[in-house]
């Protein structure tokens, strides 16, 4: 076995830099599209072209609304009225209703336990949300543990839109948490419900069902934003807003 | 045997009560029986002409039930489609899983989502719409049920209990699920035992059912293609490729060649990735942390090499109905292929010393065996039934997108255990790599998109995704909408004979063989 030894030493350090720098790898983020002003007629006819209603006008700017995005690229792929995308991955946000984290010096400052509940995920989410437990991220250096127990948990990790027969699992596995405890709700369709929800079988996301604090949008959101929610739960890094631009209000949901 | 000498075959064998219908496509052979003649019919195809079975599409028309059981035509390729009818109001058929056990299933979810009864079926209910959550007779796929709203008046069942079996002294049911170690995928295992081995296995699945098929009729076929790229996104493109065959079957739409060499690029490559990540997790299973660590880097690896060729780590708004959304750069392309090559590298020098690591061995050898008498049986696809001496190939026997211009091999294994298993993932990695190597070579200039003009019909597309062939059939309506959408996945079909490998191994095992079948539970519920 002494040659897993030697080929872990000699392989190094993967892992990034961050949060403490940022990571600028290729291909660590799909990207989000950036609001603000193009033409009118550009407007209208972006608008026209999102399948999940994520871009919408208000005051004559394009704003896009984040917990909907689904990358579809609709909206940049011809390049006559494309939308700049931003290449970023700090996008975790605070839920309408969510609770505020503190500054550091609140009950999360030591190492958190997160208990993951796949609400109805189509994989992308899930598989994100276990190569924070690859080498390039390693989030057991930030204190975070996966915990296959709720009885442990102090953060509740939700990935999908809530399927119908999730429901109870889902409830229970929050119920049995110990207080205090936060729910996370990871990618568009627990935000939203993306392209699955609402529906006869699929809530329209996560917040259907539990009290969420934070909400990390993408389709799915990589693994440093998934890193930078759960540092913005317990405080260690600030929320951002979900929309762009941002919005003092967040646009009610459509139907 | 192809499609014309099977014709015969079929004429000279069932001389009267089966109508074959000529004409239309040449690849596939459609055959309708009188009902009375149905269920011997599959079995004669299944058992005495040995054709593999593929799925059971059921369709509610305007005036009667349709419902296609599907086979493959083996050797020569092409698809022999048995078609039933009965009157709307009589919703029974007879059921063809008594001879033909991999249609046991394709019968239960339809039972299930349309109400329609198969006579001498033996487990009909309780299967995509679980009891304890719904009453029986809600049946989501009729026309007339509304998708958009939940349904009012629950009348769950109280009672409901799993079934038990064994009935030895000191027996038990070990409950796993659906939330359970890590962060896994939602599924319910029910293993009987009476100590140490397992005795039954049970799995409860749908618990993530998002009813895709349901939800995605009425919706352009443009949001549909979301539907097909999102609804198991560990193999989106594969899924995406055969929704957009199917639409372009439909509407005769001839793919432009370098959108066509485009598309097995980035399917080869998602195959690669897929292929890699499933290692990583074998080995992770196995708690051998070096070596699920250093494939877990050549997975990132190739994510964020995804993302940086496709804008996307899991390639979603690649595939475009009638061709690709966007031309990728020649030289992009081949950048693209030197970091596969360099990962390939790197996972074979892996390989190497997994294949001198007795602990790790000892652990997949001999455990988790699927025999290939069971594998035919239940009509296992994919990397799975290749490790049990069933190829089934999409890519081989019945080639889309030009495959058939490129040269590769489908590896082949016998002993249908977990090492077998993790042998053919290698060997496929391989085959993809190299596959890439001669698409590289043969991008030729030109335009990746072709405009298509929707028009009503119904078509089946296919595609062989990372975990086995996939199917996508739909029908369009007057309007260019989604009429029905019907998806076979390979997890569907695989997670059937999930309880072959589980069953007589010691629970220690499970994790080892539940990693090594790489079962999606995403692509089975929809």
């Amino acid at each position: 076995m002494s040659q897993w030894v030697r080929r872990g030493i000699q392989t190094g350090i993967k892992t990034t830099a961050y949060p403490k720098r940022q990571e600028t790898a290729a291909g660590v983020s799909p990207g989000l599209p950036i609001g603000g002003d193009y033409p009118a007629r550009t407007i209208a006819e972006l608008i026209e072209r999102c399948p999940t209603q994520a871009l919408s006008e208000i005051d004559r700017r394009l704003v896009v609304d984040y917990r909907r995005c689904v990358h579809c690229s609709r909206c940049r792929n011809d390049p006559a009225m494309a939308v700049v995308w931003q290449q970023g991955y700090e996008w975790a946000g605070l839920a309408a209703g969510g609770e505020q984290p503190e500054l550091p010096g609140n009950e999360f400052r030591h190492s958190v336990n997160i208990l993951v509940v796949d609400a109805g995920d189509c994989g992308a989410c899930l598989h994100e949300v276990k190569q924070l437990n690859n080498p390039y991220y390693n989030m057991h250096r930030l204190g975070f543990f996966i915990t296959p127990t709720p009885r442990q948990a102090d953060v509740l990790l939700v990935v999908g839109p809530g399927s119908d027969q999730m429901r109870v699992a889902l409830q229970k596995a929050y119920e049995a948490m110990p207080t205090p405890k936060r729910v996370v709700a990871v990618g568009t369709c627990a935000l939203s419900g993306s392209v699955f929800g609402p529906s006869f079988v699929s809530a329209g996301g996560i917040g259907q069902i539990l009290p969420v604090d934070i909400e990390i949008p993408g389709q799915p959101p990589p693994p440093l934003a998934i890193l930078h929610g759960l540092l913005a739960v317990v405080g260690r890094k600030a929320p951002v807003a979900l929309t762009s631009p941002e919005l003092p209000v967040i646009p009610k949901e459509r139907v | 045997m192809n499609l014309a000498e099977l014709e015969k075959e079929i004429t000279r064998s069932w001389p009267a009560g089966v109508k074959i219908q000529g004409g239309g496509d040449p690849r596939f052979l459609l055959i309708e029986p009188d009902i009375g003649l149905l269920r011997d019919l599959c079995g004669w195809l299944f058992t005495v002409a040995s054709l593999p079975f593929c799925g059971t599409i059921a369709e509610e028309g305007a005036e009667e039930w349709e419902l296609r059981h599907i086979f493959y035509g083996v050797k020569g390729g092409g698809w022999v489609q048995v078609m039933a009818r009965r009157p709307l109001a009589v919703n029974t058929f007879p059921s063809i899983s008594t001879m033909v056990h991999a249609a046991s299933w394709q019968e239960r979810e339809i039972e299930d989502l349309f109400g329609l009864t198969f006579e001498g079926h033996p487990l009909l209910g309780d299967f995509v719409l679980h009891n304890d959550v719904w009453q029986e007779g809600v049946e989501p796929m009729r026309h007339r049920f509304n998708a958009r709203t939940p349904v009012a008046g629950r009348r769950p069942d109280p009672d409901w209990r799993p079934r038990r079996i064994v009935q030895a002294p000191g027996s038990f049911i070990m409950p796993i699920g659906p939330v359970f170690a890590g962060a896994n995928e939602s599924v319910h295992l029910e293993l009987e035992t009476v100590g140490e081995d397992v005795i039954r296995a049970f799995s409860r699945l749908f618990y993530k059912y998002r009813g895709v098929e349901k939800i995605a009729e009425g919706r352009s076929a443009q949001d549909v293609l979301l539907l097909a790229e999102r609804f198991s996104a560990t193999t989106a493109f594969a899924h995406a490729l055969a929704f957009c065959q199917a639409v372009e079957n439909i509407c005769a739409v001839e793919v432009p060649v370098r959108a066509a060499v485009l598309r097995i690029f980035i399917a080869e490559l998602e195959r690669f990735r897929h292929h890699v990540g499933a290692i990583s997790a074998i080995c992770e299973s196995t708690a051998l942390a070096v070596a699920a660590s250093q494939t877990a880097i050549l997975e990132e690896d190739l994510l964020r090499l995804s993302g940086a060729l496709a804008g996307h780590r899991y390639l979603f708004g690649l595939a475009a109905l009638g061709g690709m959304t966007q031309d990728l750069d020649n030289k992009a392309c081949r950048d693209a292929l030197r970091k596969c090559q360099e990962v390939l590298r790197r996972l074979e020098g892996l390989e190497e010393m997994l294949r001198f690591s007795s602990s790790f061995l000892d652990r997949l050898e001999e455990v988790g065996f699927i025999s290939t008498a069971e594998a035919r049986n239940h009509s296992l696809v994919g990397p799975l039934a290749r490790a049990s001496g069933v190829v089934h190939d999409l890519r081989k026997i019945q080639p889309y997108s030009g495959y058939e211009r490129f040269s590769f091999e489908t590896p082949k294994e016998r002993e249908g255990d977990g090492y077998a298993r993790l042998r053919i993932l290698f060997e496929e990695s391989r085959q993809s790599v190299q596959l890439m190597e001669q698409v590289v070579a043969a991008l030729e200039p030109g335009s990746v998109e072709v405009p298509v003009r929707l028009r009503a019909g119904a078509a089946l597309g296919w595609a062989e995704a990372p975990r086995g062939a996939a199917f996508h059939w739909l029908r369009l309506g007057e309007d260019g909408r989604v009429a029905r959408y019907r998806i076979n996945p390979p997890s569907f079909i695989n997670w059937h004979g999930f309880h072959l490998s589980v069953e007589n191994f010691a629970f220690q095992d499970l994790p080892i063989i539940l990693a090594t079948l790489d079962l999606s539970v995403a692509e089975n519920d929809r």
